[in-house]
């Protein structure tokens, strides 16, 4: 089980959740995926129709900026913290 | 019997209704705020209006959605309303443009699309697929971006023939189809491209906006990266009709929807010098299918203007007479309802506006 935390402008399309359970771990990529079973505009919120991360969105696996350390590759274990968050982007 | 004008603008869709005649607006919004509402529509086909928005957050993606209660509140799917297939490998940018299709087809609905491409929705515009012969048409690896990106910013059903479509997009300029979208030829020959060593490419125009005649559905109008052209054959072949206007540059063009021949634009000075042109808030008129042209202004800031008004910032209402109403890049937006002779301000110091639809509900 991983736990996924959600920016308020999200909040929406999760019920009004700040946080969900996801029942997934192994990598970002099959968390996301997961997450989208039950929240798909969630979902297409956080990555485009081709399964990228959109570009000004930025998520944390226990506080790492996935950018760096391997994208949707990167580990995630059961437990951890995934952290969803708008860029500082837009006018 | 109301108006509505919807106003997308750069931070949100705003929607004015008028019940005394266009006389007095009330304005609600920002609907969807701070996202680019590039794309509206009013499908007055349907038995309630159908209002369809195409906006695009900066974080958070592009996507459609629809009201059917004049936009008290939206609809918008679980699943992305517009997407590219996996094989192709792209990712919608932006909805550029939604247009309902003839009234043969009430449930159809085209969407233009950057990157460029068109989508067919037969379900009113809740979901729609990639129309494939464009996109996999022998031209699209030579189609380049224009500075506000590649698009298909402009889909105009055949009023008569659910067979003929045409688009266009800037840049790669105009192609028509004749059997309902499975084949697509370009539609440019007369049309200047000074940008290209051939300035009389086959394609690779640089086409702002095209708009249909109301009276003969096979004239066309178009506004060109400089140039202002006119087809009589359904977009094979145009002529210039840029006499009488102050400049050959802009970005609008729309026909009245009821009158045939008559035609509105907003000239800017030029390419490189992108202000009205005089500096002054004029809309100019023909009223002889681009034969002559006359300014508008009566009712509109006088003294110095220097805001832009965009390709789909213009629009004509379905009223007798009919209503005209553009918005700026400064966030104003005007009304005529009689034809241009006179206007009124719909409301001032909104966001960016990117576009206007405007419709009897």
């Amino acid at each position: 089980m991983v736990t996924v935390l959600l920016p308020g402008p999200l909040r929406g399309e999760a019920g009004g959740a700040s946080r969900l359970n996801v029942a997934a771990a192994g990598t970002l990529r099959a968390v996301l995926d997961e997450m989208a079973v039950a929240h798909p505009r969630l979902a297409r919120r956080i990555r485009d129709e081709r399964g990228e991360l959109r570009r000004y969105v930025n998520v944390f696996v226990d506080g790492e900026d996935c950018r760096h350390s391997g994208g949707l590759a990167t580990p995630v274990e059961d437990g951890a913290e995934v952290q969803v968050l708008p860029s500082v982007a837009g006018g | 019997m109301a108006t509505l004008l919807a106003i997308g603008t750069a931070k949100g869709l705003f929607l004015a209704t008028s019940t005394d005649d266009r006389r007095s607006w009330e304005i609600t919004g920002p609907h969807f705020p701070m996202t680019g509402v590039y794309a509206v529509a009013v499908d007055t086909r349907r038995p309630t209006p159908r209002l369809l928005a195409g906006m695009t957050s900066s974080h958070f993606g592009p996507s459609v959605a629809t009201s059917d209660d004049l936009g008290a509140s939206w609809d918008e799917p679980d699943e992305a309303p517009v997407a590219f297939p996996a094989d192709t490998g792209v990712s919608l940018g932006r909805v550029w443009q939604l247009m309902p299709a003839g009234p043969d087809e009430p449930d159809v609905v085209w969407a233009g699309t950057e990157p460029s491409a068109l989508f067919r929705s037969t379900d009113g515009g809740r979901s729609f697929e990639l129309v494939r012969s464009l996109w996999d048409h022998p031209h699209r690896p030579q189609w380049e971006a224009g500075f506000g990106g590649q698009a298909v910013h402009t889909v105009l059903p055949h009023p008569r023939d659910p067979a003929r479509l045409l688009v266009a997009m800037s840049t790669g300029g105009v192609y028509r189809s004749e059997d309902a979208g499975a084949s697509w030829a370009p539609g440019n020959t007369g049309i200047r491209a000074y940008f290209m060593p051939d300035e009389w490419p086959e394609f690779g125009q640089c086409v702002h906006k095209v708009a249909r005649d109301a009276g003969n559905p096979e004239r066309l109008y178009a506004q060109n990266h400089h140039g202002v052209y006119r087809s009589d054959d359904d977009g094979r072949t145009w002529s210039s009709i840029a006499d009488g206007l102050p400049s050959d540059f802009g970005f609008p063009m729309v026909a009245h929807p009821g009158r045939g021949d008559m035609v509105w634009t907003f000239p800017l000075v030029a390419d490189g010098e992108r202000f009205p042109t005089d500096h002054r808030c004029r809309v100019f008129r023909s009223a002889d299918a681009g034969g002559k042209w006359e300014p508008l202004s009566v009712g509109l800031p006088e003294g110095p203007f220097y805001p832009a008004v965009l390709r789909d910032a213009m629009c004509a209402d379905d009223s007798t007479p009919g209503g005209v109403y553009f918005g700026t890049r400064s966030g104003s937006v005007f009304a005529s309802r009689d034809e241009g002779d006179s206007w009124s301000t719909v409301a001032a110091h909104l966001p960016d506006v990117l576009c206007v639809r405007a419709a009897e509900v």
